[in-house]
C-alpha cells in the first residue's frame, strides 16, 4: 500500500527487511491494539461516515441558511468540481511546486548533514537542531513574520525596487509566490529529515566502490547515493505534498495568500464557516481526500519503492 | 570477435605497481612510515601482517581512496598519486564486498564496463559472471546470494574490468574455511588465466604463502622483510617475520666467536651456532631461532658434533598428540620453552610429560636475527583501552581545529 513508503529502511542494509513471518494469534496484540483502533473508531472512522453523510445532503425547501436535511444528492459533487475548478487545479500545482522546490533545498541539506558532516558528529547534531528548531515557533507566527518581511514597505520588497529587479508597483504578499515559498519553508523539515534518516545509514563504502568503478563523483551520486536514499526522498516527498495540498494558512488572505491564490483548504474553510454550505464544504474535502490517495498510490507505485523496501 | 575488439580498450597485461617513501599519518598515529614497494607486472604479491600494521591502508593508498602524506604511487609507470580513484586503472575487492545492494548482480558486473563506454559490456559482463560459474544468479539481487557467491561477484565485478592491478582486501576473511580453501586456488588460477597484477592484503600466514609469489611481511607501516614465502619461511630476518610466519625458537645471547662459516653465540652458557650467511648481524647480542618441525627429540644424549647443536638434558612438560605430529614443550635449564614437532613416522616412539630428553637441530637449519623479541606483548593493540581513548581525544580535537 501506499504507505508503505514510510517504512523507510536504512539504504543498502546487508539484510533486506525483515521477512513477514508467521505470527501466532496472541491476545496481548489485540489488547495492545484496542485503545488505538477505539480512538480511531471514535475520531476519524465516525467523523469520515458523518463527512460523508454530509456531501451527499441537499438544502431543505424553505429552510434556514445552513439547514440541510440527509438525501443522496451526487449533484453537489458536480457542483462543486466546476465552481472551484481553479482551485482544485491551484492546490496541486502550488503543492507539487512547493514539494519540487523544498527537495531541491532539502535533499543537499540533508546530505550534508548526514554525509558531510558524519566525521564531526558535534556539527552534526548542531545542525539537525537548527533543522528542527523552526518547530518550537508557532507556524502561524512564523507564517505571519514571512508576511512582514514580504510587505510592501519590508526590506526585501524595498530592496528588489531598489535594484530595479522589480517594477515600482510590484508586490509580494499575495502574490503566488509568497504563496509556494510559504509552503515551501513550512515543510522544508519534513523532507530533509526523512532523507537525513537515509542518508545518514548510507554506507559509503558504496560509494568508494562506484568511485573504484570509474564513475566520477557526479555519476556515482546518480547511480549509487540517490537510488540508495530514494525511500527518503519518497517519504520526504509525501509528507509534504499530502499536507501542502489540503494546506489553507499560507494561501489565506490573512498570511502570505490572497483571493486569487486561494487554495481548496480556503475554500472548504470558507464554505464550512463562512457560505454554512456543509455538503459543498463536505463534498470538497472527500475529493481532496481521494485525489491525494490515488495520486500518491500512482507515485508509490511507479517509484518502485517495493524494490527497496 | 566482438570481444576481442573491446578488449583492446583494457590493459593487455598487469601493469607494476611502485610505492616510492610513501608515508600516511592519521591524526594521532602514522599508519605507513615511508614505504618504497616494486611489485613486477603479472606477479601475484601478498602483504602479510597483523591487523593494524598499515596493509589496508596501503591498498586504500593505491586505489586512490586515501591520499599518501608523502610519496609517490606508481602504476605502470605513470605518476597516480595526483589522480582520484575513479581515474586509476585499478581495481579493488572490497572485504565487505560493497555489492550495490540496489542493481542485479549482472548490472553490478556491468557497472564498470558501462562507466568506461566498453561496447558489448552485456556480454563481457555474463562471461565473466560464467567464469566465477555464477551466470545462474545474473538476475538476482546481492542479498540473495550466499557470502560465497557475493565473494565470487566483487570478483568478477572488479576482474571484469581487466584492471592494470587489481587489489584485494582480505576478500576472503568472511568465508568458512573450506570455501577460502576452494576460492583460493580460484583466486590464483584466475590470476594466472588472465595475467593481472594481484596486490593481495590479508593477515592468514596459510594464504599468502600459498597463493603468492612474492610476500611482504608489514608491521608497524614498515615492511619487515619481503621475499618468496620458502624464503620467508626458512630465513626470517627479524623475530616478527620468525614469530608471525610460523612458530620459531628463539634464544638471545652474545656472539663469543666466529668463523669464515659460522658464528657461535653463547646462551646461558650453551654454543649456539649458525651459518654466517644465514644471520643478519655478527656481533654484540644476536638472536639465534629454530623452527620446531627441524628440532628432533632423543632420549640420550647424541653425539657430539661441529654440525649438530645438542641442548639437555631437559624435561617434557607437554605433549600433545595432533595426528600428523605430535607437539612437544620441552623445559631446558636456563634456555626456557622450546616447541618441538615431531612428525608421526613411527609407531609408539613417544615422549609424555615429565620425560628426560635431549634436544638437537642441524646448524645449517638455524637463523639469527636482526632484533631481539620483544619482552612481552610485541605491540601495543589499537584496540587496546588507553589508545582508544588518546584516539578519541585527538579526533575531537582535529574537529574543533577544522572548524
Amino acid at each position: 500500500m501506499a504507505f508503505g513508503a514510510f517504512q523507510s529502511s536504512a539504504p543498502g542494509g546487508s539484510v533486506a527487511a525483515a521477512a513477514p513471518q508467521v505470527q501466532r494469534k496472541s491476545p496481548v496484540a489485540l489488547w495492545l491494539l484496542l485503545p488505538g483502533i477505539l480512538y480511531l473508531i471514535l475520531f476519524f472512522v465516525t467523523p469520515l461516515f458523518s463527512l460523508v453523510l454530509t456531501s451527499f445532503q441537499e438544502s431543505v425547501p424553505g429552510g434556514f441558511i445552513g439547514e440541510y436535511q440527509t438525501a443522496f444528492r451526487f449533484e453537489n459533487y458536480v457542483e462543486v468540481v466546476s465552481t472551484y475548478f481553479t482551485h482544485i487545479g491551484r492546490s496541486f500545482v502550488y503543492a507539487s511546486l512547493a514539494t519540487v522546490f523544498a527537495l531541491l533545498l532539502g535533499y543537499p541539506l540533508a546530505y550534508v548533514i548526514g554525509v558531510k558532516l558524519r566525521a564531526y558528529p558535534l556539527w552534526q547534531a548542531l545542525a539537525l537542531v537548527l533543522l528542527i528548531a523552526p518547530f518550537f515557533i508557532s507556524f502561524l507566527l512564523r507564517t505571519l513574520a514571512w508576511k512582514q518581511i514580504f510587505s510592501d514597505e519590508g526590506f526585501v520588497v524595498g530592496a528588489l525596487k531598489t535594484m530595479q529587479l522589480i517594477p515600482a508597483d510590484a508586490y509580494l504578499t499575495g502574490t503566488p509566490f509568497s504563496v509556494v515559498f510559504g509552503l515551501t519553508y513550512m515543510f522544508l523539515p519534513f523532507m530533509a529529515l526523512p532523507i537525513y534518516a537515509t542518508l545518514e545509514k548510507l554506507d559509503l563504502r558504496y560509494v568508494e566502490a562506484g568511485g573504484d568503478l570509474y564513475a566520477n563523483p557526479v555519476t556515482v551520486f546518480r547511480k549509487v547515493t540517490f537510488p540508495l536514499s530514494i525511500p527518503g526522498v519518497i517519504s520526504g516527498t509525501l509528507l509534504t505534498f499530502i499536507p501542502a495540498t489540503g494546506d489553507y494558512i499560507n494561501a489565506s488572505r490573512d498570511f502570505l495568500g490572497s483571493t486569487d491564490t486561494a487554495m481548496m483548504g480556503n475554500v472548504i474553510e470558507a464554505n464550512f464557516l463562512v457560505l454554512q454550505n456543509f455538503p459543498a464544504a463536505a463534498a470538497l474535502s472527500l475529493i481532496l481526500m481521494m485525489s491525494i490517495l490515488i495520486l500518491v498510490s500512482i507515485y508509490v507505485r511507479r517509484s518502485g519503492t517495493d524494490d527497496l523496501l | 570477435m566482438n570481444k576481442e575488439t573491446s578488449a583492446r580498450q583494457f590493459a593487455e597485461a598487469g601493469a607494476d605497481l611502485s610505492l616510492v617513501n610513501v608515508t600516511k599519518r592519521f591524526p594521532g598515529f602514522t599508519a605507513i612510515d615511508d614505504l618504497s614497494l616494486d611489485i613486477p607486472a603479472g606477479s601475484f604479491f601478498a602483504l602479510l601482517g597483523p591487523s593494524g600494521c598499515g596493509k589496508t591502508t596501503t591498498l586504500r593508498l593505491v586505489a586512490g581512496l586515501e591520499e599518501p602524506t608523502e610519496g609517490r604511487i606508481l602504476v605502470g609507470g605513470k605518476d597516480v598519486t595526483d589522480t582520484k580513484a575513479y581515474q586509476r586503472p585499478v581495481n579493488t575487492v572490497f572485504q565487505s564486498y560493497a555489492l550495490f545492494p540496489h542493481m542485479s548482480v549482472l548490472d553490478n558486473v556491468m557497472f564498470g564496463l558501462k562507466r568506461r563506454k566498453i561496447a558489448d559490456a552485456d556480454q563481457l559482463a555474463k562471461d565473466a559472471l560464467a567464469l566465477v560459474e555464477l551466470g545462474h544468479v545474473a538476475n538476482r539481487k546481492p542479498a540473495q546470494l550466499s557470502g560465497g557467491q557475493q565473494q565470487r561477484v566483487a570478483l568478477a565485478r572488479a576482474v571484469v574490468n581487466r584492471p592494470a592491478l587489481l587489489l584485494l582486501d582480505e576478500p576472503l576473511g568472511a568465508l568458512d574455511l573450506k570455501l577460502r580453501r576452494q576460492m583460493q586456488l580460484e583466486l590464483k588460477e584466475i590470476q594466472q588465466e588472465v595475467g593481472l597484477t594481484f596486490l593481495h592484503v590479508t593477515h592468514d600466514q596459510e594464504e599468502a604463502m600459498t597463493m603468492a609469489d612474492t610476500v611482504a611481511v608489514m608491521n608497524q607501516g614498515r615492511i619487515e622483510q619481503m621475499g618468496a614465502p620458502e624464503e620467508l619461511y626458512e630465513s626470517p630476518q627479524t623475530s616478527f617475520v620468525a614469530t608471525f610466519l610460523g612458530q620459531s625458537n628463539l634464544f638471545t645471547g652474545e656472539v663469543s666467536g666466529s668463523t669464515n662459516q659460522v658464528i657461535t653465540v653463547s646462551v646461558a652458557g650453551q654454543e649456539l651456532r649458525v651459518p654466517t650467511d644465514r644471520a643478519v648481524s655478527h656481533r654484540g647480542d644476536v638472536t639465534v631461532g629454530i623452527r620446531p618441525e627441524k628440532v628432533v627429540l632423543h632420549r640420550e644424549k647424541p653425539a657430539q658434533s661441529s654440525s649438530v647443536t645438542v641442548l639437555g638434558p631437559g624435561r617434557v612438560t607437554d605433549a600433545s598428540f595432533s595426528g600428523v605430529s605430535t607437539q612437544y614443550l620441552v623445559e631446558v635449564p636456563g634456555m626456557g620453552q622450546i616447541i618441538v614437532f615431531a612428525q608421526n613416522t613411527s609407531l609408539g616412539e613417544h615422549a609424555s610429560e615429565g620425560d628426560e630428553v635431549f634436544v638437537s637441530w642441524q646448524v645449517d637449519h638455524a637463523f639469527g636475527l636482526a632484533d631481539a623479541p620483544a619482552p612481552e606483548g610485541k605491540y601495543v593493540s589499537d584496540t587496546d583501552t588507553v589508545s582508544v581513548a588518546v584516539q578519541e581525544r585527538e579526533k575531537l580535537e582535529a574537529e574543533f581545529e577544522e572548524a
